[in-house]
């Protein structure tokens, strides 16, 4: 079953089942890293429909392992879409009335162009030739995206966490194009303690003897194990200390007594290993080094002189941010120098932080707080931009 | 966030000395009464600040672009003049440093408008004096240990404070018991005497 799933994830690569742009040679793009990326794919699903003055589409960013099949059943997993839970018809952002589009990131492995992706030069998997991406080179892909759609300004960009930072880069390096924003749980840079968890993982990813410095798929092996490991890690730091103690506290797994030994005798370590285990079946090694290194390297602030505000300079995009109480990866605090900056520059903000013991993935989850704001800044940010209800 | 809200006759008086379309700052914005009254009425580009996160969710489902920051913290992150007027009503009294607060405000708009509970008023006075306990009324009813109102003023002392801070007064209202206005023209010790309210227009 899993090397089924394995399979299907490559043919997801290059021929996604979601609709693709493709930009030829005449239309790079171009990379922060220096060079031009060409020819290069975006896959994308869209919900709703654009109306006749195309001001009602909302971009949404996915997270560092989400994808575009944000509304609708993933073709690999055969789950529903990760957001399902807010977009949809009839739904907090309702696709009966919002054109809604959440593209696979420049790097993603679901479609766009990405390390697994083909490199046509070689006619081979890119694997570490392709040049790193960043939070601005993604968006700067959705940007010609949305102008395939003929889309001037986009009526919001909302994400959270890795897709929170390419709202941030949205706003500070397209404004005009943006009416509202909505980052949710994230940060305007990567603090030191998320970039030393993200080298753990690559590490574990890099250790595996079956990731071959990257040529796996030249090797007919995939590093299961390292990206397991990296996965196992990553997602302690999505949930709190609280929140896995009420879940699992330190009850046994389908036994009565501890075993003396090294087998998951925890409810959470069987919990980690299974999610460890779903992800690789789901994710491409190499895109999770090219995910977590593209936030890394994101500091607004670094790209504007050290000045947060002067992201935001002159701005009139209304925002909102959300933190989470329990969130330890994007504590409130990140968010609250935002809202500083925003304040700084005279933008409209709002911001909203929502107790819970779900720590970062709560933003992800049923929340009623989280809709309730989401539903208010999205209605008066509708009335404002002339949206009928 | 200090006063009951069905006691909040002074928000229309707020209301009426901001013209329409201006950029408000509300500070203290509570349930967001104010901003949507301003919104409605007038339609202002209105802001919040707000120290209870209830009270921020709450505005923000209902639309209002408000977040959760304290005066006496978060003010310095605002522009010089980057409002026309900065409203801080029923909340200096429960500030920590309302000098430094008020020196903000002035900074941040062009006009600050500042309404605050009148520690003048006869009835504090006659039950200080008679009970000789700090006083509990239907308007302030907390007790002197658990009162968020750590710097109470009167109208004569609020006005001092504005001299100190080279603030003009453009404008200046009281208002009894019942939320009426008192005649305009009464000298200052009467309205420090008979005002339960005040309501300050400040320029400088």
């Amino acid at each position: 079953m899993a090397v089924l799933r394995a399979r299907k994830t490559n043919n997801e690569v290059d021929q996604p089942s979601s609709p693709v742009l493709r930009f030829g040679s005449d239309k790079p793009l171009k990379l922060d890293a220096g060079t031009l990326l060409s020819p290069f794919q975006i896959a994308y699903q869209t919900y709703g429909t654009l109306n006749d003055a195309r001001s009602n589409a909302i971009l949404v960013c996915h997270a560092l392992t989400g994808d575009q099949h944000v509304a609708s059943t993933n073709p690999v997993t055969g789950k529903p879409g990760w957001w399902e839970v807010l977009i949809g018809p009839g739904k907090i952002i309702d696709t009966n009335r919002f054109f809604v589009i959440c593209s696979n990131v420049i790097g993603g492995c679901l479609g766009s162009t990405g390390p697994a992706s083909t490199n046509p030069a070689t006619g081979k998997p890119y694997g570490l030739d392709l040049p790193i991406i960043t939070i601005r080179d993604m968006v700067r892909a959705q940007q010609m995206l949305i102008d395939h759609f003929g889309i001037e300004k986009l009526f919001c960009v909302l994400g959270g966490s890795m897709g929170g930072m390419q709202v941030l880069e949205w706003a500070s390096s397209y404004p005009e194009r943006v009416f509202s924003a909505l980052p949710i749980a994230t940060g305007a840079r990567h603090s030191s303690q998320n970039i030393a968890f993200h080298e753990v993982g690559r590490q574990a990813v890099m250790a595996d003897p079956d990731w071959h410095g990257g040529k796996y798929f030249e090797h007919g092996k995939r590093p299961e194990k390292g990206l397991a490991v990296a996965r196992m890690a990553a997602h302690i730091t999505y949930l709190s200390e609280a929140a896995l103690h009420r879940k699992f506290g330190r009850n046994l797994q389908d036994r009565e007594a501890l075993t003396f030994g090294f087998d998951a005798d925890f409810q959470i370590e069987s919990y980690l290993r299974h999610q460890g285990m779903t992800f690789v079946d789901r994710f491409d090694a190499n895109s999770y080094l090219y995910m977590t290194r593209s936030m890394d390297y994101f500091d607004l602030a670094a790209d504007h002189g050290g000045r947060l505000a002067d992201a935001f300079a002159g701005t009139k995009t209304r925002f909102c941010l959300v933190s989470f109480t329990s969130d330890w990866l994007f504590p409130t605090e990140e968010s609250r120098s935002i809202v500083h900056a925003l304040n700084a520059a005279g933008a409209s903000v709002s911001f909203v932080e929502i107790e819970t013991d779900r720590g970062h993935d709560a933003f992800l989850l049923d929340e009623p707080e989280l809709f309730a704001a989401i539903n208010g800044f999205i209605g008066s940010a509708a009335r404002a931009r002339g949206l009928s209800a | 966030m200090s006063v009951n809200r069905d006691q909040r006759v002074d928000l229309e008086v707020v209301a009426n000395l901001i013209p329409p379309q201006s950029r408000v700052l509300d500070v203290g914005s509570g349930d967001g009464s104010l901003l949507e009254l301003l919104q409605d009425t007038k339609q202002v580009d209105g802001r919040g600040l707000e120290l209870s996160q209830r009270g921020v969710n709450e505005c923000v489902a209902r639309g209002l672009s408000v977040i959760q920051g304290d005066a006496d913290k978060d003010l310095e992150f605002y522009p010089d003049k980057g409002f026309d007027f900065v409203v801080l009503s029923q909340t200096l009294q429960a500030t920590r440093n309302p000098k430094l607060v008020l020196d903000e405000l002035l900074r941040i708009g062009n006009r600050a408008i500042v309404s605050f509970p009148n520690f003048g008023h006869w009835r504090v006075r006659l039950s200080l004096f008679l009970n000789g306990r700090m006083p509990v009324t239907k308007d302030l009813p907390y007790s002197w240990y658990d009162t968020p109102n750590i710097h109470f003023c009167t109208i004569r002392d609020f006005v001092n404070l504005c001299d100190e801070l080279g603030a003009t007064v453009e404008k200046a209202t009281a208002l009894d018991a019942a939320g009426q206005k008192i005649g305009l023209s009464m000298p200052w010790w009467f309205w420090n005497f008979f005002g339960q309210q005040a309501v300050f227009l400040l320029k400088r």
